[in-house]
């Protein structure tokens, strides 16, 4: 199990490199889409089908074929660096700042794991207190089966009434920005 | 992509098959992994499939644009209609076990799948309009 957790890490690190590196922004967007795939991958080995269902659906579909749709309207290629850059000058002061910001943030996000109980531990707040209450009273008080649709329809109906006019608005905002862009262009 | 003659019969072959299985997705939500969202997803690309396909303006005239406007609207309009509904039963906001029906679990189940049914409904219209609103060229 510890091996294709492994193998998996270093597939995702693999495509991200990939991913930055290439100069043809659609091999990006497509390496992107596998990424996703392999984070759904991650997610099913984790237990977490609902949420992988949803990284392969949006991740690695629509999201890849939304960019695709961008890139129409983009230029296809990177634009080359103009001087041959010398070893010493890899970096120039902008990108040696966006670098070290990376960096640490990384660092605090990893020193944050440090406090955090072990996966999977049955001692752990979350799984000793909240879990067992929505396991064991899910199904009697909103009779879905499926804990994570109790959850988001009934318990959090509220919040994913948001969620969804939030998806709404956004539609709303493209059609009344790109529909008059595109009357106004004629 | 219009000439290749693969692509278009395994499209048209595919093309019920990925909506049954959106519908399938919204319909068992509540057993197995899935729900309105997925559901929705599932079938605004199978919408976007057929414009990557066959071309824009043939998806088009299979879900028009004043149709897929008024769908935007309508998926958020049913939940919260549902939503204010439960409270002219007698219940709080979204509160299904009130709705007119047998007993609390019918109404709970039933409510569930209507709310789930006007999640996948938005977002089906929503990722059509995202798509050939930003898709440059009529056909490609």
């Amino acid at each position: 199990m510890i091996a294709v957790d492994f193998l998996l890490l270093l597939l995702l690190v693999i495509i991200a490199v990939a991913a930055i590196s290439a100069k043809d922004i659609l091999t990006s967007i497509m390496l992107l889409g596998s990424y996703s795939l392999v984070i759904a991958m991650e997610w099913v080995l984790l237990n977490a089908v609902d949420v992988a269902f949803t990284e392969a659906a949006v991740g690695a579909g629509i999201s890849t074929i939304l960019m695709i749709a961008v890139l129409t309207r983009v230029p296809r290629f990177e634009k080359e660096p103009k001087e041959q850059k010398h070893f010493f000058n890899l970096f120039n002061h902008s990108e040696l700042l966006a670098l070290a910001t990376v960096v640490i943030t990384g660092a605090l996000l990893i020193s944050g794991t440090w406090d955090m109980p072990a996966f999977g531990d049955p001692n752990s707040p979350a799984n000793s207190y909240l879990s067992p209450e929505y396991i064991e009273r899910s199904y009697p008080q909103t009779g879905s089966h499926n804990i994570v649709t109790a959850v988001l329809a009934s318990y959090r109906g509220y919040d994913t009434l948001g969620e969804t006019t939030v998806v709404f608005t956004a539609a709303i905002c493209l059609i009344l920005l790109i529909r008059s862009y595109k009357k106004n262009e004629r | 992509m219009k000439d290749d003659v693969i692509l278009r019969t395994i499209t048209k072959f595919m093309l019920p098959f990925i909506q049954i299985f959106a519908f399938y997705t919204l319909a068992h939500g509540e057993i197995s992994p899935g729900g309105g969202f997925q559901a929705g997803v599932i079938f605004g690309a199978s919408f976007i499939l057929i414009a990557l396909v066959f071309g824009k303006n043939s998806a088009r005239s299979k879900m028009p644009r004043n149709i897929n406007d008024i769908l935007l609207s309508t998926g958020d309009f049913i939940y919260a209609f549902t939503g204010l509904f439960c409270i002219f039963a007698g219940g709080l906001f979204l509160e299904y076990g009130k709705l007119p029906f047998h007993s609390a679990k019918e109404g709970n189940h039933i409510g569930m799948i209507i709310i789930e049914l006007g999640v996948a409904i938005t977002v089906a219209a929503v990722m059509m309009t995202i798509f050939f609103e930003i898709a440059g060229k009529e056909d490609d």
